[in-house]
């Protein structure tokens, strides 16, 4: 993992007592709300329904047992026992007083983490895939890639301001599980002749106006990657649209005018920026790279596992993933409890997993964007242990990937901005489905809910998505179907007409019926659905 | 009915005028009638307060009841966290939300 130098420690240093002295500045009534706003929201605090809400950066989804304990610390002592993990690999506390802020910020700072540019037009924290060094299909790690953007866009002076907010995602397996092509900037690396670079797609995103990346690049060289950022940003940065916060993020510049003229744009750009040196120094990023070596595996580590106790090999089944090396195991703990709050782990749990991480799994923990936590490297002969931990915490919930792993945003019950409830819906649906033979009979299922056309909760990627809206004063639900953030990447189209709560519950079982009668063996509703088509199913939910 | 509510500027929890200041309890807050946008700019002013707006309600048996479902899940808490809301200890308080 990625350790701080005497630069990283000062610039959060000293950013945590600027922020102090505006928080005492805004409480003394000195600055307005309408001044302060923008300067909280550079340090990830919001104003939410209930409270404020602190945003926390969890670069590229990587953690320490220590970063994780402190979460659990700022849960119990700053909050009310809990946090809420996020679709951007990070960490939301929902119920912050303005004043005690800056307190909490500095003891983030003594674990290296802070929840700079977790609002904001500017970069925002950079997203990765969450088996990072220790899948078998990846050519590289892609965190020192990520650590590298992440360096390069913090306080970046020219991209502090941006049209909009930027999200970035670099990935570098055949197996997309970060929702790569779903990002402003996209970043595949790959070896092409031996040589390590990267695919470079732009203009992805879902909120409002959901689109699929475009590829602008197929090969920029490694040593290049940081100069054809900044040329990809700085064409953004001329051309964004500013007049227009709907028409204002980079996937509507290309829209606009079209990835051929964007890409002839961004190559003349980089033909200029490439030889001012923005690229780091080989000694720089081997510096980097440094801290995220392989962990000390043991080559002799056993494979052999007893799957004698059902519950628990259920489990394995379902949350265990297979390890580049033998002997070991990457396991996902679900945060989606039958009936429980998609993302939510109270800071006992949060313990939990931190000490989990650090004696079982190198001291190594990741957030995945499914608000999901992984155990990246488990010895196979430990998982029986970490499971009953897991279990005795209520963590061992064996529904990976299935109906009930519900991506959802907080909706009305905590959001400012939402329409319609998130939670209470996901709970209903786990709750239905609540079967785990059920569950693993359906198989695959990804299903998202967001609270708002803002889409924090994914609901363009589900293979049904759910989509709150306020329709005359109440919540009704629209359903769309079809929709995927991994490598085989498609939009969601909605079905029809919306629904109430309990009426979204019965259509989506309506459409998980059908797919039982008509999909083949071996295939996942996904796939069922791309074979027989959307109006199968639209029969389904409304005759 | 007129009610005039923002969030705690240290706190951020949410507050109601009473008539001549602020409550947690919706129960205590007052219909604002047509004075309620001097006193949303006094109170602006006196930064005190958070984002304060208007919003309609009803008056009902167990006081205001405001029209929209973001402001009643706003002057209750969450409704899948019972525990959180400010009446933890009546099961019926959720209902009077949805």
């Amino acid at each position: 993992m990625y350790k701080y130098d005497e630069y990283d420690q000062a610039i959060v240093d000293q950013r945590v007592d600027e922020f102090r002295d505006q928080v005492r500045r805004r409480l003394s009534g000195e600055l307005t709300e309408d001044q302060f706003k923008p300067l909280r929201l550079m340090n990830g605090l919001y104003l939410q329904l209930h409270a404020y809400m602190l945003r926390v950066a969890v670069p590229y989804g990587t953690l320490d047992g220590r970063q994780m304990r402190k979460l659990g610390h700022i849960a119990r002592k700053y909050d009310r026992g809990y946090g809420h993990f996020t679709t951007r690999q990070n960490i939301q506390f929902n119920w912050i007083q303005l004043d005690q802020t800056p307190d909490i910020l500095q003891e983030l700072a003594t674990v290296e983490m802070h929840a700079i540019q977790t609002s904001g037009n500017c970069i925002r924290n950079i997203s990765s895939d969450q088996f990072a060094g220790a899948a078998a299909d990846e050519v590289a790690d892609p965190r020192p890639w990520a650590e590298l953007i992440r360096q390069w866009s913090t306080f970046h002076p020219e991209f502090t301001y941006l049209p909009r907010k930027f999200k970035i995602c670099v990935i570098a397996a055949d197996e997309d599980r970060a929702a790569m092509r779903l990002h402003d900037i996209g970043i595949g690396l790959h070896v092409r002749d031996g040589e390590l670079g990267a695919k470079i797609f732009v203009g992805g995103g879902m909120g409002r106006t959901p689109m699929i990346s475009h590829e602008i690049r197929d090969f920029v060289p490694a040593d290049d990657l940081m100069s054809y950022l900044e040329a990809c940003l700085r064409v953004y940065n001329r051309y964004g649209r500013r007049d227009n916060i709907y028409k204002a993020r980079i996937k509507i510049l290309l829209h606009e005018i079209g990835p051929d003229e964007y890409r002839r744009q961004v190559e003349e750009e980089f033909a200029a920026v490439k030889g001012l040196g923005l690229d780091p120094p080989r000694a720089e990023l081997e510096r980097i790279t440094s801290h995220f070596g392989a962990p000390e595996f043991d080559a002799n580590a056993s494979t052999d596992i007893d799957r004698s106790d059902p519950d628990f090999a259920v489990w394995l089944d379902q949350n265990v993933k297979a390890h580049k090396q033998p002997g070991y195991a990457i396991v996902n703990i679900s945060l989606k409890p039958i009936g429980g709050i998609p993302g939510d782990a109270s800071a006992d749990q949060i313990d939990v997993m931190a000490d989990l991480g650090t004696r079982y799994s190198f001291d190594e923990l990741r957030v995945t964007h499914a608000q999901n936590i992984v155990l990246p490297h488990v010895r196979i002969a430990d998982l029986h242990a970490v499971w009953s931990a897991l279990n005795e915490a209520g963590l061992a919930e064996a529904n990976l990937d299935l109906i009930s792993d519900i991506i959802a945003c907080p909706g009305l019950d905590y959001c400012s901005l939402a329409n319609a409830r998130s939670i209470p819906l996901a709970q209903k649906i786990a709750t239905r489905f609540g079967s785990l033979d059920r569950q693993r009979d359906l198989g695959e299922l990804k299903l998202k809910i967001s609270g708002c056309i803002n889409a924090c909760g994914h609901h363009h990627a589900g293979h049904i998505g759910i989509l709150g809206v306020d329709k005359k004063g109440t919540e009704n639900y629209q359903l769309s179907l079809g929709g995927s953030g991994a490598e085989d990447v498609s939009l969601a189209k909605i079905t029809g007409p919306g629904f109430s709560e309990d009426g979204v519950v019965d259509a989506i079982e309506r459409v998980t019926d059908r797919y039982l009668q008509v999909r083949d063996p071996g295939e996942r509703f996904l796939d069922t659905y791309r074979r027989v088509g959307f109006e199968t199913f639209k029969e389904a939910i409304y005759g | 009915m007129k009610l005039l509510t923002g969030n705690d500027l240290p706190t951020g929890d949410v507050v109601w005028w009473t008539g001549n200041g602020w409550s947690r309890h919706v129960e205590d807050a007052v219909d604002v009638g047509v004075s309620g946008e001097s006193i949303l700019q006094a109170e602006e002013g006196a930064r005190r307060v958070n984002v304060p707006y208007l919003i309609e309600a009803t008056q009902t048996d167990e006081g205001p009841r405001p029209a929209h479902i973001k402001d009643r899940i706003r002057a209750l808490g969450p409704t899948m966290r019972p525990d959180l809301t400010l009446k933890p200890a009546d099961p019926n308080a959720g209902s009077w939300v949805i």
